[in-house]
């Protein structure tokens, strides 16, 4: 064996390809911790995901907390997506603070370090996590490393067309799931030849918003076990909620739901279908509201908390939301953990981008604030946000794959292309749990 | 005291034997050095990298943690894989000999027409310079259900029930060889030049001989275009191996989040997975859930089935040509 000089230049060539693969792997790195009351200074890079108005909110309340801390320049740059940042900070070259749009990245950026530990920033300054929502508070940490702050928060409720509410005679929004799909039938609009022209509610896995993530709420269903493992297939509030949700695919029939939704407009255009009338009630999160009032100026609408199985649960739904961090990477710890402070701690400027972007506000203090726009419908947000029913996704060490597993299976599942729903499940765990294995 | 007959004082300024025989031996070397610090630096490195980290836990942060065989023993109980492998093989029976037909084709075509033959090569070549995701685009919409231009036309025709094309689980994969099949101008250009460097006498002395134009096109033609056709065939396996861009702009946008932002693998295969390709997969894997050591596994095998096949190809085609 390896005796030829060809076989020996080879073998030579793997071994200095894999010391060289090993010694240009990262390794780890602590950040110093500066006294407690010394000022930030120096430069700070922010990376955000954000564009248009949005981007010009940030821009705004970045002035702001350089009017606050004249010290410290920050460059901003917009656009920027979670797996970007995770790449420049694996080659080290990451922002100092990143704002992420997505909770799912939280187990993977703690506990891969790539965005540093806030706890000793927290502890020195003394700041009382209290101030956000228990539900804020376990989707930006994982297994005890709080690596994120929670920026802004995003809620999801029922949207109803008050028009078509009207000229059916329908006093309000369904509360019970029973109540959503008795209205989902009386609201629906077909043509002789039973094709759809307005469905009441699209109950289709899928369609715009609709992931299991947001309707899990509705019958109070699990995620992962406390070992990270998938709860999916032991809950049996997972099939409770897939059987109505088929029952309703079948009363309108896959097929003829399928060539309705094929037809509808993008959801983040003005062809949006609540926006046009094309279905009665419809699950958003609390931004619609603007899309909406630029958009479809025309649309009377009303917001609800989702209807759910047990009443007891009515008033709750599903919150997440943007997560902030100080990426490994940093070269200005201090000043970069001060931007964080800023914006996700100081009341003022929470309210200013809750207004600006219209996103609910994280922290308790600026819930109540008299300077936060509240109206009827965001209040009904602001409501399902402060509600105990309300739940989140947990942090994972594989992101959203157990969201993206179930989905995919659901999706199978509500076409009859696949009938074992319990077996589906079970395989949907498996392949969930696999996954977590690998990724330790 | 006698003086030497030759030379000068000092030792003698010719090379030894050993010395010129490693520097003729060195030369060619020196000479394709570069191309030699290519290929290790951007090919042999990577692949290396690629098989060591499949035997690792890796998420670009840490340190890799050697797992031994784990994520290749995951490899035969994913069930996204098999799903989609299958629908990448699918596209690889079906798209690649359907590329190169309708090239061969129009190439054909286009080489019989006697009057504004470069207007025609033009137009057929143009949609090739479309970038992959503005002409996926274009395609869902112009397919769109209900209010796509093709469907209302086919409504008019008096076609009552038009596909649903990027839509329909059963349809959304040939709607991806139609845009694919719409792009052929790259390779009919490679098809027209290959057809134009077959000798004239050839085909004069099988006319001659009593061949029809179907026999001189199976022993004339296709003979001396079969390097190109072998080199279309291995670039279209390897091409379509790696498809990704349009079956994740296609699917995305026929599910209505065409800017869902954060989780754009949501609709990764939408719909139903009918579009989930394995090089999808690796993606989702990889820079979603990142689970680095497990994509690379995926990249692994994906090297090595491009290889064989390309390897099969060659022999195929040498037997062919024999």
């Amino acid at each position: 064996m390896f005796t030829t000089h060809k076989s020996r230049l080879l073998l030579a060539t793997l071994a200095a390809g894999l010391l060289a693969t090993a010694a240009c792997t990262p390794g780890e790195q602590a950040a110093p911790l500066a006294s407690p009351g010394v000022e930030a200074s120096g430069e700070v890079e922010l990376w955000h995901f954000f564009t248009d108005r949005e981007a010009d909110a940030i821009a705004e309340i970045v002035k702001d907390f350089e009017a606050k801390h004249p010290k410290v320049k920050v460059t901003v740059k917009g656009g920027q997506d979670d797996t970007k940042m995770l790449q420049a900070i694996g080659a080290g070259q990451g922002p100092d603070v990143g704002l992420s749009y997505s909770t799912d990245i939280v187990g993977k950026f703690c506990s891969s370090g790539a965005w540093t530990d806030l706890t000793p920033y927290l502890q020195r300054d003394g700041i009382d996590l209290k101030r956000y929502p228990e539900v804020i508070r376990s989707y930006t940490e994982f297994r005890g490393k709080r690596c994120a702050m929670p920026f802004l928060a995003d809620v999801y409720g029922l949207y109803y067309n008050k028009a078509i509410f009207a000229e059916a005679g329908v006093a309000g929004p369904p509360k019970t799931l029973a109540e959503l799909t008795e209205l989902a039938k009386k609201l629906t609009v077909r043509k002789p030849d039973g094709t759809i022209e307005r469905a009441g509610f699209l109950p289709s896995f899928g369609f715009y918003e609709n992931s299991p993530s947001h309707l899990a709420p509705m019958v109070g269903a699990s995620w992962l076990n406390t070992d990270g493992t998938s709860a999916i297939g032991s809950d049996p509030k997972w099939q409770e909620l897939v059987r109505w949700q088929k029952d309703l695919v079948d009363w309108y029939g896959y097929d003829k739901l399928e060539k309705f939704r094929a037809g509808l407009g993008d959801e983040w255009s003005a062809d949006n279908a609540f926006h046009k009338g094309k279905v009665a009630m419809n699950i958003d999160g609390e931004w619609r509201m603007a899309f909406l009032r630029d958009q479809a100026k025309d649309v009377r609408f009303g917001v609800a908390p989702l209807p759910v199985a047990d009443p007891a649960r009515y008033g709750g739904g599903y919150v997440t939301g943007n997560v902030i961090g100080v990426s490994r990477t940093a070269k200005n710890n201090e000043a970069a953990w001060a931007l964080v402070r800023f914006l996700t701690t100081e009341t003022a400027a929470i309210v200013k981008l809750s207004n600006g972007i219209r996103n609910v506000p994280s922290t308790t203090d600026a819930l109540t604030s008299k300077d936060l726009v509240v109206d009827p419908e965001f209040q009904v947000f602001l409501d399902i946000f402060a509600h105990p029913a309300t739940v989140t996704t947990p942090p994972s060490a594989v992101g959203a794959a157990y969201q993206e597993e179930l989905s995919g299976f659901l999706q199978s599942y509500q076409s009859g292309t696949v009938t074992d729903l319990a077996g589906g499940l079970k395989k949907v765990d498996q392949q969930i749990d696999n996954l977590v294995k690998l990724a330790g | 005291m006698s003086l030497p007959l030759t030379g000068g004082a000092g030792p003698s300024r010719t090379p030894s034997p050993r010395l010129t025989r490693l520097r003729r031996r060195l030369t060619p070397y020196t000479f394709v050095a570069p191309t030699l610090v290519g290929l290790a630096l951007f090919l042999v490195y990577p692949l290396v990298s690629a098989v060591y980290f499949s035997f690792t836990r890796f998420n670009l942060i840490q340190a890799p943690e050697w797992v031994g065989l784990d994520n290749w023993r995951f490899l035969f109980e994913d069930d996204n894989v098999v799903r989609a492998a299958k629908n990448t093989l699918w596209l690889v029976l079906v798209m690649v000999p359907a590329r190169m037909l309708g090239a061969l084709l129009t190439a054909l075509l286009l080489n019989q027409v006697k009057r504004a033959r470069g207007v025609y090569r033009t137009l057929f070549y143009l949609p090739a310079l479309a970038p992959p995701v503005a002409a996926t685009l274009a395609f869902v919409l112009l397919l769109k259900p209900g209010t796509g231009p093709v469907n209302t036309a086919l409504s008019a025709l008096g076609v009552d029930d038009p596909p649903l094309w990027f839509n329909d689980p059963a349809w959304a994969k040939p709607s991806l060889v139609v845009l694919a099949m719409w792009g052929i101008g790259d390779l009919m250009m490679i098809f027209i030049a290959a057809l134009l460097d077959v000798p004239a006498e050839l085909h004069e002395a099988a006319s001659l001989d009593g061949a029809g134009s179907w026999q001189r096109f199976r022993y004339v033609t296709l003979p001396s275009i079969s390097p190109v056709l072998a080199f279309a065939a291995i670039t279209g396996i390897i091409g379509t191996l790696q498809y990704f861009t349009q079956a994740a702009v296609a699917a995305s946008v026929a599910s209505g989040q065409v800017t869902g932002g954060g989780g754009i693998s949501d609709t990764f295969g939408y719909p139903e997975g009918s579009t989930f390709t394995y090089p999808l997969w690796l993606y989702v894997v990889g820079f979603r859930y990142h689970v680095l050591g497990y994509a690379n596994v995926l990249a692994v095998v994906l090297f090595v089935v491009s290889m064989t096949a390309t390897v099969l190809l060659l022999r195929r085609f040498k037997e062919f040509t024999r």
